[in-house]
């Protein structure tokens, strides 16, 4: 798999229950596919949890591990979601190094303009929290670069498709 | 109040289970004293793995689930080979495993295994209980899984506090859970293009699977192929879907396959693959498989469709509601075929290389020969279970059989050492047909332990042993491949299989002619124990034809 395939979104309603995450985690496992981010929460369906998965795969690979995560038992609803539909966000927490008043005040007019915020202040370095689309996150990544950037810490990529609703056929859902 | 235990029995008893095959320990004590007050039949295994496979034998034989049980840590652990064969073989296991107590898990208790752990990857679904309560509900629910659909194993993993615990008996009464889903039915309009590409085309042929079995497809995929003349090859897997008698079977495709099926699959136009998966042992290399025809490919596993070769046409369904759908469509717009140039060519093809499978070998007995005769000796309704290895592929090749549920072995996972323990879970699911296992050496002795089940019970299973002292299927490779440099597949002259089997207590004989043979079967017919019939056959006797792998089907040695 070349890393140039294209960003894939998977979004999944699984069982709240211990071992799941490892079940489907164990299936993109299994056939060396690599994750991107994953995310995991609580959704608004008692009982069941959302999961978000992105992946840099071929459209191919991403089918074939949809319907091979869509036969497990705990996976009660999963689709691919359409990027062009979707609303996509994560939050990044960026620790950089900006020891002299000049640094800082390029820091923060980096942030500005990405609408992040500064939320720590050391000595030599800064806290900076980012939120976006992986688009911006990553562009601002990118800008960050010309300073030292010490740690980075993601939330990895959650996700909703905007208007119409995830389920395949709302009439079903009887549980 | 009923404690966990006696929970487990009620939900066996409640979903029809007859015969469970197992092991007692510490953690799955108190099931097994409650096990000894009911109606269902306990058979003690010898090792664990036996266990696993009688259960799979008794499901694949029965077409119901079989249930194997074993104690926590090694008995768990030990099941997982047989666990894994029923996985890859879509094949309705239930395990029931005893663990140890909650507050211990996690702290490397005596005999602890994270079993759950361990079998997801080869399970439907693994579940550790937790309450006493929930037992009724997760048995309901592994067992209702575990045929749901593709078929396969599933494990519940029940904690010695959990067995022990009591609750009111009510619990067992609120389980009105169904997670059954209506078979998947075939999509009209599929049909209708899969019945027209069908009726268009001039050579068709059908490939069928496990798939078929499972669903029980069997009459309506005969009446499709001989409406249209189509040929039938079977994976194998799929032997016994359509009589091996019948003038449109050609038999079992593949890297062992016959040579007529072989080639049909570069002469057929189109060709519909049904309840399969397209192994690669089964298709030789994937880019080159069946490259001039349409191909369409109908399994109730999406997941199947596409993930080794790409058809032109599939569909998601039930085996036998897509071949009821499909023959309804041909009749309804073709005539009925009769001698075409196309059935004309299969009786060809088949005529070329039958005396190919007649050649005997030289210096012992042949194998080909032995399974022609003991499929003449066995009534056609007869189970045959077989080992791994040559002894597996020449069964697949020389031992027709003729209706689905009679011939069963380790397809997908090539378990050495199936055979035995296989038979024994067909014997107690269908005690009123014979059955007989044909076995290796070498594969025969992996679980031959498990004769003093046979022994103690009176489990009137018989072993052939196709004895020729050597791991033969590696030896053919290293023949073959590694310019006869033998490595580690000598076993020399120990055991006498006659002795062996006689130390157990049952019968043995060593036969020296092919008329020696015949009669130790009719013996065994007669007999109501377990005979073991050691045949010493021809060490070079290679199993052919043979395609390497990875290469084209038709490039066969013969």
């Amino acid at each position: 798999m070349s890393a140039r395939n294209e960003l894939h979104a998977v979004m999944m309603l699984v069982e709240d229950k211990p071992g799941v995450m490892s079940r489907v985690a164990e299936t993109f496992r299994r056939r060396s596919i690599n994750i991107d981010t994953i995310t995991v929460g609580k959704s608004e369906r008692e009982g069941l949890s959302r999961i978000i998965v992105t992946l840099r795969q071929n459209a191919e690979t991403v089918d074939l591990v949809v319907r091979l995560l869509k036969k497990m038992i705990d996976v009660v609803e999963i689709k691919e979601l359409d990027l062009s539909t979707s609303i996509l966000r994560e939050l990044v927490l960026i620790k950089v190094k900006a020891k002299d008043r000049d640094e800082r005040s390029e820091v923060l007019q980096l942030v500005n303009i990405f609408r992040g915020q500064v939320v720590d202040v050391a000595e030599d370095s800064m806290v900076v929290q980012i939120t976006g689309a992986p688009s911006k996150t990553n562009a601002f990544i990118e800008l960050l670069k010309r300073f030292e950037i010490l740690e980075i810490t993601r939330t990895g990529i959650v996700a909703l498709e905007r208007g119409a609703s995830f389920y395949a056929d709302e009439g079903n859902n009887s549980d | 109040m009923p404690d966990g235990a006696t929970l487990m029995v009620k939900s066996l008893e409640r979903e029809g289970v007859k015969a469970a095959f197992g092991i007692p320990g510490g953690a799955i004590i108190d099931f097994y004293d409650r096990i000894r007050d009911s109606n269902i039949n306990h058979i003690l295994m010898r090792h664990e793995q036996g266990a696993a496979h009688a259960a799979d034998g008794y499901a694949r034989a029965s077409g119901k689930q079989g249930v194997c049980i074993a104690t926590s840590g090694p008995g768990a652990t030990n099941l997982v080979t047989g666990i894994a064969n029923a996985f890859l073989d879509s094949s309705p296991v239930v395990a029931i495993t005893g663990q140890v107590p909650t507050h211990m898990i996690g702290r490397d208790a005596f005999q602890e295994a994270d079993i759950v752990g361990i079998v997801s990857p080869i399970t439907k679904f693994a579940y550790q209980v937790r309450y006493t309560n929930e037992i009724p509900a997760i048995f309901r629910k592994a067992f209702q899984v575990a045929v749901d659909g593709r078929q396969g194993p599933v494990l519940i993993d029940v904690p010695k506090d959990v067995q022990q615990k009591e609750v009111p008996e009510s619990v067992l009464e609120e389980t009105s859970v169904n997670y059954l889903r209506p078979s998947r039915s075939p999509d009209p309009a599929k049909v209708k293009s899969i019945a027209k590409l069908l009726c268009d085309s001039e050579r068709p042929l059908l490939i069928c699977g496990g798939g078929v079995i499972a669903s029980g497809a069997q009459d309506e995929l005969l009446a499709l192929s001989d409406y249209l003349m189509a040929p039938v090859a079977t994976t194998l897997m799929g032997k016994g879907a359509i009589p091996e008698d019948h003038p449109l079977c050609l038999g079992m495709l593949g890297m062992h396959g016959k040579a007529e099926a072989n080639l049909s699959t570069f002469e057929a136009d189109t060709i519909l693959v049904v309840g399969a998966r397209f192994s690669d042992r089964s298709t030789g290399k994937f880019s080159e498989f069946a490259k001039q025809a349409r191909l369409i490919h109908i399994d109730i596993d999406e997941a199947e469709i596409g993930k080794n070769i790409k058809p032109q046409c599939f569909m998601v369904s039930d085996a036998k509601l897509a071949l009821k759908a499909i023959y309804d469509e041909v009749v309804r717009i073709s005539k009925k075929r009769e001698n075409t140039a196309w059935s004309r060519r299969v009786k060809e093809l088949k005529d070329t290389f039958v005396p190919l499978y007649l050649k005997e070998a030289e210096g012992g007995l042949s194998p080909s020969k032995i399974l022609r005769i003991l499929r003449e000796e066995l009534p056609r309704e007869s189970v045959v279970t077989t080992g791994v290895g040559q002894n597996q592929m020449w069964a697949a090749l020389h031992f027709d059989a003729y209706s689905p549920r009679t011939f069963i072995s380790s397809g997908g996972l090539g378990t050495m050492g199936f055979g035995f323990p296989a038979s024994i879970g067909a014997k107690v699911a269908r005690p009123e047909v014979p059955v007989f296992c044909v076995d290796g050496d070498g594969s025969f002795l992996m679980t031959s332990q498990n004769l003093a089940t046979v022994a103690y019970y009176k489990i009137a299973v018989n072993v052939v042993v196709m004895d020729n002292r050597y791991l033969g299927m590696v030896k053919q490779w290293q023949d073959m491949f590694y310019r006869g440099r033998l490595s580690a597949v000598e076993l020399g002259e120990t055991p006498d299989m006659v002795k062996l089997a006689e130390a157990f207590g049952v019968n043995g004989a060593r036969v020296g002619s092919y008329d020696e043979f015949r009669s130790a079967v009719r013996k065994a017919l007669r007999s109501d124990v377990c005979n073991v019939i050691d045949v010493p056959i021809d060490p070079n006797a290679k199993v052919l034809p043979f395609v390497p792998p990875g290469r084209l089907l038709k490039e066969m040695v013969m």
